[in-house]
């Protein structure tokens, strides 16, 4: 069973995106911030990040820098979820070497759809 | 009668009348019941011009030139009939700056200049010692004429010890006397009322000896003018002598020698002294300027009889600078030589004291005082030792100029006749007239121009007059006189550029001017002039006009205490009690009160008399902060008066104000592209605000629509989200349209009297329940029984519940408590709301009120904050918005009893109601 780390501060958000990955047949963890986001990856690899931008303490632009920047995490699928519509954000996102890029409020049918993509393009 | 001990007697008798003069003077100016306040004493005073050379030397002059000596008496004439125009605005310059000397004077016009004050002094130093060699030359010589008589009165100078020499102890006693006589004063103001008063005095003296020579010449000797000039006809030789064809340099002798007389009647140290620092009332002038030339013309009167009688009945051996003694001795008179050696001595005299006072007053305050105030070394402790300082720089100088004097009468006065010793101090003079006349009536002369003009006219002089002196006393080789330094001849310094045949004083005078004035002018048509320079320049050339303020306009800003301890170290407190006079009663205790313009300028021209006005602004400078000059006021007066400079003004302001538009036009541009900025950074803010609660409606909306069957607690659950944040959402629209009203200006408050404590315990009551749930201990200290304020209800019901709100939101995780208490602070009143949470870092304490700042507790663990609400970040801002609509303030402090965050709201209390 694949394994998803969703990473977001908002405990709501953090329970949606729990319960559709879960229904989605996924096993879940969870991080709220930055630094406990590391934490969890480092303790038991993760098949696919959910990964939230803007987070307290260190940003999800710095974990994706760092998880890019390890070679066990090189090629991690990572998702990247913003509440900022910009542009410019989307494209340092996609720079830094994420997989893709989602806009909040986000469609939920779309979202898994994208997860479950990724996931099968790697195995 | 004439034996050594009765000449003595009779010399220091005279000397210690005139003590005594001086002394009552002052004691009668120190009650205020001036001696001097006449204008009769004023015209005396200023017959200090009448030296031993006039009382000796003119009738030596007339006896070789005929009536030449007369135009040296016809300048000052002159330059009387134009007091009106030209001493009267010296004179009220001089009262209004507070000048102490010449020096100070064209240091003072030209920017307050130190190193022309300089400069000036040490000019007037080496021009006027050959003046004061003179002076004891003649009180020397006419005490050997009068003890040797029938002999001649040989003087070999050179032949015996300087102790052996008469006039060296002449030198020393006068030295004793003038700096018993002139610097008795610990007030080292400006004046010297009882020197005028001796000085005055001296003048009568003197005219009543010459007058008595003359009369009895005329009367006794002759009988009567008749009688004279018939025997002087009778002798083709003599008529031809005292002829006007006898003056030197034909008739350009008489122009330049009115000239030279002229400038230096108004230039010479004493006379400046005399005319313009030590008059006491502008309104003298008026009587001085017929009563003087009255005096001259009398002690004129005789002096062509007497030179008549003295060619007639002396022989052509006898010399002619000594007739007026030799007469009356010759007729073995015993009474009247005593008298005239009386008159020569206070001529003598008067002129030594005047002069030397005058010049140790420039070499104390225009070259010592500035390089002890620029060496820093003048730590002067206690109070008024300044003074102590300056009398004794002014005694040493004393000592110094007369030591000078008798040095020059020693080395070189043999070769000269008093006369011309007298003009070749009078040549030197005249260099300060150029600085000083055309920068009285010019007010583009500039200070280069000035002292460069100095330089080269002193310059001049010296080679043309200074130099061939020494020449013709042996001291160098007269070779050069002949033919030119290096065989240039037109470098020859009586025939400087091949003009010969004039006299030397006129080719002297013309060449000096004409470099000085050239310079001066030149220069200054291509020099710019700083703020202060510009300033004095228009003060003193518009010192005539009636709506002038008399004084610099102080902008800057200084204590009163400060002002106090400087004037206290420099002058004493009783200077100090008088610039203060016009603070109110109880007032002048106050230390730390500012100064005001007039005190600070009071203060100043207070120094200015003591230390002349170089070191004044340098002293005053060291206090006051800010601006010195308010330059626009003062030309603003004067725009009146000149076409020209209002127009330059009226461009200068034109393109300052446009300076000023486009400065401001740059500066708005700025801060729309600042709030243009922020406008975007809001937006995104709002947007990203905005988005977040809409996530997880949707997410769990859908969550809801697709997944079919769901257990009824979880559908519960994922409603109630949806629910909260919906709220979560209207609530923060809400904000921003409150923030954007708020900012706007277009929040409507209904501001009424309220009570503040009712208020507050209203609000306590509203967000009871929900601490209560959160398990916070919130506890309640209000302090006053009513706390009338002007607000609305609603909007500050809604700043003390969000107050509450935070304080709960950051307290204690384990044991949260928020304290709220309500106390009167002078006419206010003042909620604070504080936690026992980790408090707010000072450096934060402003930022929290920021439009969607959140405060970050990184030492709290992810977990522990799981659950905790989130604010929305507009609430402080928003409060403090409307804090502000009210009045008052709101502000982060750290929390007196609880050690968190403290948050105190402050409020005006509403004005008593009327019954």
């Amino acid at each position: 069973m694949a394994k998803v780390l969703v990473v977001d501060d908002e405990p709501n958000i953090v329970l949606s995106l729990e319960f559709l990955m879960q229904q989605a047949g996924f096993e879940v963890v969870t991080a709220e911030d930055g630094e406990s986001a590391l934490d969890r990856v480092a303790e038991g690899a993760p098949d696919l990040v959910l990964l939230d931008i803007s987070l307290p303490g260190i940003s999800g632009f710095d974990v994706l820098e760092r998880l890019r920047g390890d070679p066990d995490h090189a090629r991690l699928p990572i998702i990247m979820l913003t509440a900022h519509g910009r542009e410019v954000e989307r494209e340092k996102g996609l720079a830094l070497g994420a997989d893709d890029y989602v806009t909040k409020p986000f469609s939920t049918q779309a979202l898994v759809e994208k997860v479950k993509t990724l996931l099968s393009e790697v195995s | 009668m004439r034996s050594e001990p009765v000449i003595l007697g009779v010399a220091f008798g005279y000397l210690a009348l005139l003590f005594l003069i001086a002394a009552w003077g002052d004691r009668r100016a120190e009650q205020g019941r001036s001696l001097i306040g006449s204008p009769n004493v004023y015209a005396l005073s200023i017959a200090v011009y009448c030296t031993a050379w006039t009382f000796y030397g003119s009738v030596g002059r007339a006896a070789q030139f005929g009536p030449s000596f007369l135009l040296i008496y016809l300048g000052p004439t002159l330059a009387m009939l134009l007091a009106p125009f030209v001493i009267r605005k010296m004179v009220r310059i001089a009262s209004a700056q507070r000048i102490t000397s010449i020096a100070d004077f064209i240091s003072a016009r030209y920017g307050k200049s130190s190193s022309l004050g300089a400069l000036v002094a040490l000019i007037a130093l080496i021009g006027i010692t050959p003046y004061i060699a003179l002076q004891l030359k003649a009180i020397t010589v006419s005490h050997a004429v009068l003890v040797n008589y029938p002999e001649a009165a040989e003087l070999r100078l050179a032949d015996e010890p300087f102790w052996l020499d008469k006039s060296f102890w002449v030198a020393l006693v006068l030295a004793v006397f003038i700096i018993l006589f002139g610097t008795r004063h610990l007030d080292a103001s400006e004046r010297h009322e009882g020197m005028v008063a001796a000085i005055a005095f001296e003048s009568l003296v003197k005219l009543v000896a010459f007058l008595s020579v003359g009369v009895f010449t005329v009367f006794v000797l002759f009988q009567g003018p008749g009688d004279l000039f018939a025997r002087v006809a009778a002798t083709p030789a003599l008529a031809e002598r005292l002829g006007l064809d006898a003056v030197p340099g034909g008739a350009t002798g008489w122009a330049g020698m009115l000239v030279l007389a002229f400038l230096a009647f108004l230039t010479l140290p004493r006379q400046f002294q005399v005319l313009v620092v030590e008059n006491v009332d502008e309104r003298h002038l008026a009587r001085a300027s017929w009563l003087f030339p009255l005096y001259l013309l009398a002690i004129n009167l005789f002096v062509i009889p007497i030179a008549m009688a003295g060619l007639l009945l002396m022989g052509g051996d006898a010399d002619p600078d000594s007739f007026v003694l030799t007469l009356p001795l010759a007729a073995e008179l015993q009474g009247l030589p005593l008298l005239v050696f009386i008159g020569g001595l206070s001529a003598a005299t008067g002129m030594v004291i005047v002069e030397t006072i005058a010049l140790s007053t420039m070499v104390s305050n225009q070259l010592v005082m500035p390089l002890l105030l620029r060496s820093r070394r003048l730590h002067l402790g206690g109070r008024g030792e300044l003074a102590g300082w300056l009398l004794g720089i002014r005694r040493v100088a004393i000592v110094l100029i007369l030591l000078l004097g008798y040095l020059y009468h020693a080395l070189i006065g043999d070769a000269y006749s008093l006369v011309t010793i007298g003009l070749v101090s009078f040549a030197a003079a005249c260099q300060f007239a150029p600085a000083m006349l055309i920068g009285m009536f010019w007010r583009g002369a500039h200070r280069r121009g000035a002292a460069l003009g100095l330089i080269a006219g002193t310059l001049v002089w010296a080679w043309t007059l200074l130099i061939p002196g020494f020449a013709q006393s042996g001291w160098l080789d007269a070779g050069f006189l002949e033919h030119g330094p290096l065989g240039l001849a037109w470098l020859r310094p009586y025939a400087l550029f091949g003009l010969e045949g004039w006299d030397i004083y006129t080719h002297s005078l013309l060449w000096s001017l004409a470099a000085n004035v050239g310079l001066l002018v030149g220069v200054s048509l291509f020099s710019r002039q700083t703020p202060l320079e510009q300033t004095q320049a228009a003060l003193f050339t518009e010192a005539l006009h009636p709506q002038l303020l008399q004084s610099s306009l102080w902008h800057g800003q200084t204590t009163r205490g400060e002002l106090g301890a400087l004037l206290d170290r420099y002058l004493g407190s009783a200077a100090t009690a008088r610039v203060f006079a016009d603070a109110a009663a109880g007032e002048e205790e106050d230390a730390a009160a500012p100064a005001s313009p007039a005190q600070i300028a009071r203060a100043e021209q207070a120094l200015s008399g003591a230390l002349g006005n170089a070191s004044a602004r340098v002293l005053i400078n060291s206090v006051v902060r800010g601006e010195a000059l308010d330059l626009e006021s003062i030309l603003s007066i004067l725009d009146t008066t000149s076409e020209t400079l209002e127009v330059n003004r009226r461009l200068e302001q034109k393109s300052r104000e446009l300076a000023r538009a486009s400065e401001e036009l740059r500066a708005a541009n700025e801060r729309l592209r600042e709030l243009d900025r922020l406008k975007d950074e809001f937006v995104a803010m709002v947007s990203h605000e905005l988005r977040t609660p809409l996530t997880s409606i949707r997410a769990f909306a859908e969550i809801l629509r697709d997944s079919g069957e769901l257990p009824e607690e979880k559908r519960r659950h994922f409603l109630d989200v949806v629910v909260k944040e919906s709220q979560r959402l209207s609530r923060l629209i809400e904000e921003i349209l409150d923030l954007a009203r708020l900012e706007s200006g277009r929040l409507t408050l209904n501001p009424q009297r309220l009570d503040l404590v009712a208020l507050t315990r209203h609000s306590v009551d509203a967000v009871h329940h929900m601490q209560e749930d959160r398990g916070v201990a919130l506890e309640v200290a209000i302090e006053v029984e009513v706390a009338p304020v002007v607000g609305d209800p609603d909007r500050l019901e809604q700043v003390v519940i969000n107050l509450l709100d935070n304080a709960g939101k950051f307290a204690d995780e384990a044991e949260p408590r928020v304290r709220l208490s309500l106390v009167r602070h002078k006419n206010h009143y003042r909620l604070a709301v504080e936690d026992n949470g980790p408090g707010i870092a000072a450096e934060e304490r402003e930022r929290v009120f920021e439009k969607f700042h959140q405060i970050q507790r990184p030492e709290e663990s992810p977990d522990k904050r799981r659950g905790r609400p989130r604010g929305s970040g507009l609430g402080l801002p928003i409060s403090r918005g409307i804090v502000a609509h009210l009045g008052g303030r709101l502000w982060v402090e750290e929390a007196p009893h609880l050690g968190g965050a403290c948050l105190i709201m402050e409020l005006p209390q509403a004005p008593a109601q009327t019954p």
